[in-house]
């Protein structure tokens, strides 16, 4: 009996849960409307155009995946830090640092079949990703150094060493020849691409491969004895230290990881969309990871369908664009928006006082009108 | 000398909070020169009616009289307006500043720009002679001990205009002759017409200071009396609403081998100073030994060393003849220690994990729950369910998160997963801290079956009667080293009250 109250409890806050993230999504549009306003665009023909263009054909659904397969492995990398306890910024720079080293290795041996050469780069932009991560690890773990400082300074060091790269040693010989000095790498030879899904379109298979990744960090976080540790290090580090367990390792750990999983994100974009390594690969999707995992709940398996409605808000917004006259980076403040609206939505989930009123509104209030029935007494 | 509070009415209290009645209808009258002791288990609401008290919670219902006249307390700088003033349980003192600066903060807030720090001492003097409480104005909070931190509160509360005085727990940190001297402060200070309301679960105590009791129980004013007419026996049944007999160990003289042996152990505190300087001790299996001394003295540094999470700088601990000397915590839990933490919710559990994620805190990485790096989910299962079981915990389901229990129930799930590996050596770091004395005959009955089924059980307390009731043999710590070791038998309050001030040489 109490048991089954307690479910529908939970149940209730599940709702809760979905119910204060979709609130949150539509306070920061809101806001963002005025922006629409201030910038002389209609919000409601640009919101319109920016949810439901992409849908109306088979180029817009198909970048939306595009967009999210990235998002989604930055995604689950910053969830994995987060969730032990450590602030990754540096996804941006990792994802640089994991595509020129996926490059580095597809320029090295073109010659090599598919099924060999796809998983080196994987691998090599993995470690990567999971170098500059653990640079940042390492110094929180060991010399106790700020990692979201660290991070952030490493994205700088970063985006040099990647403009180094692709001016220096490994330019395209054609750009250098023809003089025109662009800072890209050759195209890699086709047994480097990842293999296109809808032919004609540039959907390719790394959003099956982010997929299978987020079950596979799911897996890991919540049905291994590392992901026991990891998360216990994150959630109350002096209880694991307690526990017997190496806190500074995993947290160094996760940052490996989190870093590798950036990392990846860089190798998707070179192998499966341009072919090659390219001054803007990133497009700030190391940023918007973070806002990904957080909309996504900083679970695994939540982090799949946030990624794709980012997705949808990037592909939205640049059709937006065209059809309402208004800057794309307007975007960019709407994503700043949400993270605001969200981590400021908290509140209602912690405050016992907001979190009533909150189930009162859903339509749970039983507890509410007790309450009032023993006030009007 | 200003107007006194001549008499306090709370009249019918009543305090709500999301699914719990904490006060229902409480009416407590206080007059001059009384001194009340409010007595409850935790969440009696005890605390909650001095927060009402004193401006930091609202009631629903019910007034609060002054002299006959109905005051709105609305913050902690009102309630000083009405001479109400409460000293916290923990203190709420700027470690960085002196004594001065800490009682001016208070006078901060009353004239808006200027600080006449001058006036201030002239007041705090005044006050600390008439009262004999002895207190350097210059001195920093940090140099202070907590008893004169406490002196400090007192003084500052009085400075501040207070003549009804609030005590949240004055005593937990104190000696037990530093307790008898804030005793008959307090009872100097009642004599003086001022009024004091004292919080206590200590019976003893309650008994000597005050002039009247009232005990709550689950929100509700069970008894309401003068202190003379009740024993402390019959006291302690209305807090609890039921018998309760605190178990106490029966005596026995056979014990096993040596199972921790800590030799002549130097390790630093927190600060960087030794906070362990040669501390010897020798822990058989099936006794239980207690540590008796004033928080501060070693107790931290010496659990942490034995659990390995600090650094032994020079000597050597053997558990069960291996020596574990430095190394890593979980080789000392696999040697077989077991460790019931003072920080329980958040070194001896997870918060935001599940019950049965922290029933498996220590043995997730056996054979049995997790083969390679998965771990069993139908094992862990059945693990847990059979735990919250056995030791009653009292929970919606295993998938609750910790930090949503009682303290009594936390508790409960450190004790399961620590008994129930049934480890050599089992540390319990002041494990009734801060539960009611249900929850507290509970853990007590528990380590008392430990140490039946050969378990060697290392008692850190500053509770004197609990080290008392159970130990076998008592260990004094003092600065840092072990100052002498009783027999449970020839101990007692007194004796070992001189030693944990330092005094060995009585004779």
């Amino acid at each position: 009996m109490k048991n089954n109250e307690e479910k529908k409890k939970q149940k209730q806050e599940r709702l809760l849960n979905l119910f204060i993230v979709v609130a949150a999504l539509l306070v920061a549009l809101f806001i963002g409307a005025l922006l629409f306003i201030i910038a002389k665009g209609n919000p409601f023909k640009a919101y319109s155009v920016m949810f439901t263009r992409p849908f109306t054909s088979l180029f817009g659904i198909t970048e939306i995946l595009v967009r999210a397969a990235p998002l989604m492995l930055v995604g689950l990398g910053i969830a994995i830090a987060f969730r032990s306890g450590i602030l990754n910024i540096g996804g941006e720079g990792q994802i640089l640092i994991g595509a020129i080293a996926g490059a580095a290795v597809a320029l090295a041996f073109p010659g090599l079949p598919k099924i060999i050469l796809l998983p080196m780069i994987f691998m090599a932009s993995f470690l990567g990703g999971a170098l500059w991560g653990g640079i940042a690890g390492w110094m929180r773990s060991y010399l106790n150094v700020n990692e979201i400082l660290s991070t952030v300074m490493l994205n700088y060091i970063a985006m040099q060493v990647y403009m180094f790269l692709l001016r220096g040693p490994l330019i395209d010989p054609k750009e250098v020849s023809y003089g025109t000095g662009v800072p890209q790498t050759a195209v890699f030879s086709k047994s480097a691409w990842l293999a296109k899904l809808i032919p004609g379109t540039r959907l390719h298979s790394g959003i099956i491969i982010a997929i299978v990744l987020a079950v596979a960090v799911y897996i890991l976080l919540w049905k291994t004895t590392i992901g026991y540790r990891m998360r216990a290090v994150g959630i109350e580090p002096k209880a694991a230290r307690t526990a017997g367990m190496n806190v500074q390792w995993y947290l160094l750990l996760a940052m490996l990881l989190s870093g590798g999983f950036a990392g990846m994100a860089g190798a998707v974009e070179i192998t499966g969309v341009h072919h090659r390594a390219l001054e803007s690969i990133s497009a700030g999707y190391g940023f918007s990871g973070i806002v990904v995992a957080l909309f996504g709940g900083l679970h695994p398996l939540g982090i799949i369908p946030s990624s794709i409605v980012f997705g949808l808000l990037i592909v939205g917004s640049d059709m937006m664009q065209r059809a309402v006259n208004v800057p794309a980076s307007i975007i960019l403040s709407i994503q700043g928006l949400i993270i605001l609206a969200i981590v400021s939505a908290q509140i209602f989930l912690v405050n016992p006082k907001y979190k009533e009123k909150m189930l009162w509104i859903l339509g749970f209030n039983a507890r509410l009108k007790n309450r009032n029935k023993g006030e009007r007494r | 000398m200003a107007e006194r509070i001549q008499q306090l009415e709370m009249k019918h209290i009543s305090k709500r909070f999301p699914g719990v009645l904490a006060l229902d209808d409480v009416s407590i009258t206080l007059k001059n020169g009384e001194i009340l002791a409010l007595l409850g288990e935790n969440g009696a609401g005890k605390t909650t009616l001095m927060n009402i008290l004193y401006g930091l919670y609202h009631q629903d219902e019910g007034t609060v009289l002054i002299d006959n006249e109905v005051i709105h307390v609305k913050s902690p700088k009102d309630a000083l307006l009405h001479k109400i003033g409460m000293v916290h349980q923990h203190f709420m003192l700027v470690p960085n500043l002196t004594v001065l600066e800490n009682i001016a903060l208070g006078y901060f807030q009353n004239t808006r720009f200027k600080l006449d720090l001058g006036l201030v001492r002239k007041k705090m003097m005044d006050i600390s002679v008439r009262y004999d409480m002895a207190v350097n104005p210059d001195a920093y909070i940090w140099q202070l001990s907590v008893g004169e931190q406490q002196r400090v509160e007192l003084v500052k509360t009085l400075t501040l205009g207070a003549n009804l005085l609030i005590l949240d727990e004055p005593t937990a940190a104190l000696t037990p002759q530093q307790t008898d001297e804030l005793i008959d402060l307090l009872k100097e200070m009642a004599k003086d017409n001022n009024s004091i309301i004292f919080i206590s679960h200590k019976l003893n105590e309650v008994k000597t200071v005050s002039s009247k009791i009232a005990v709550l129980r689950n929100g509700k004013l069970v008894h309401e009396g003068p202190t003379g007419s009740y024993s402390v026996t019959e006291l302690a049944e209305q807090m609890a609403g039921r018998q309760i007999n605190l178990p106490k160990s029966p005596e026995k003289s056979k014990f096993g081998d040596v199972m921790l042996d800590i030799k002549k152990v130097w390790a630093h505190n927190d600060q960087g100073a030794w906070g362990l300087q040669g501390l010897d001790l020798q822990l058989k299996a099936g006794e239980i030994l207690g540590i008796a001394g004033v928080s501060g003295n070693g107790q931290k540094e010496l659990a942490d060393v034995i659990n390995g999470v600090r650094k032994v700088e020079k000597g050597d601990i053997l558990l069960d003849n291996w020596n574990i000397t430095n190394h890593s915590a979980q080789k000392i839990i696999d040697q077989g220690l077991g460790y019931i933490p003072e920080d329980r919710l958040h070194e001896g559990t997870l918060p935001a994990f599940s019950v049965r994620e922290n029933l498996i805190l220590k043995d997730y990485t056996t054979s049995q729950m997790s083969s390679s790096i998965f771990l069993k989910k139908k094992v862990i299962d059945s693990f847990a369910e059979d735990l919250i079981e056995t030791f009653n915990i009292k929970c919606p389901d295993m998938y609750t998160s910790c930090a949503s229990l009682s303290g009594g129930n936390i508790q409960k799930v450190i004790l399961a997963r620590e008994i129930t590996r049934k480890p050599k050596v089992l540390i319990a770091a002041y494990p009734i801290r801060g539960l009611d004395i249900g929850a507290a005959e509970y853990v007590h009955q528990r380590l008392i079956e430990a140490r039946g089924a050969g378990m060697a059980v290392l008692l850190i307390s500053e509770e004197l009667e609990e080290i008392l009731d159970l130990c076998d043999r008592i260990a004094v710590i003092y600065e840092g080293k072990i100052l002498k070791v009783l027999s449970g038998s020839e101990a007692d309050n007194r004796k070992l009250g001189l030693l944990m001030a330092g005094v060995t040489d009585e004779e």
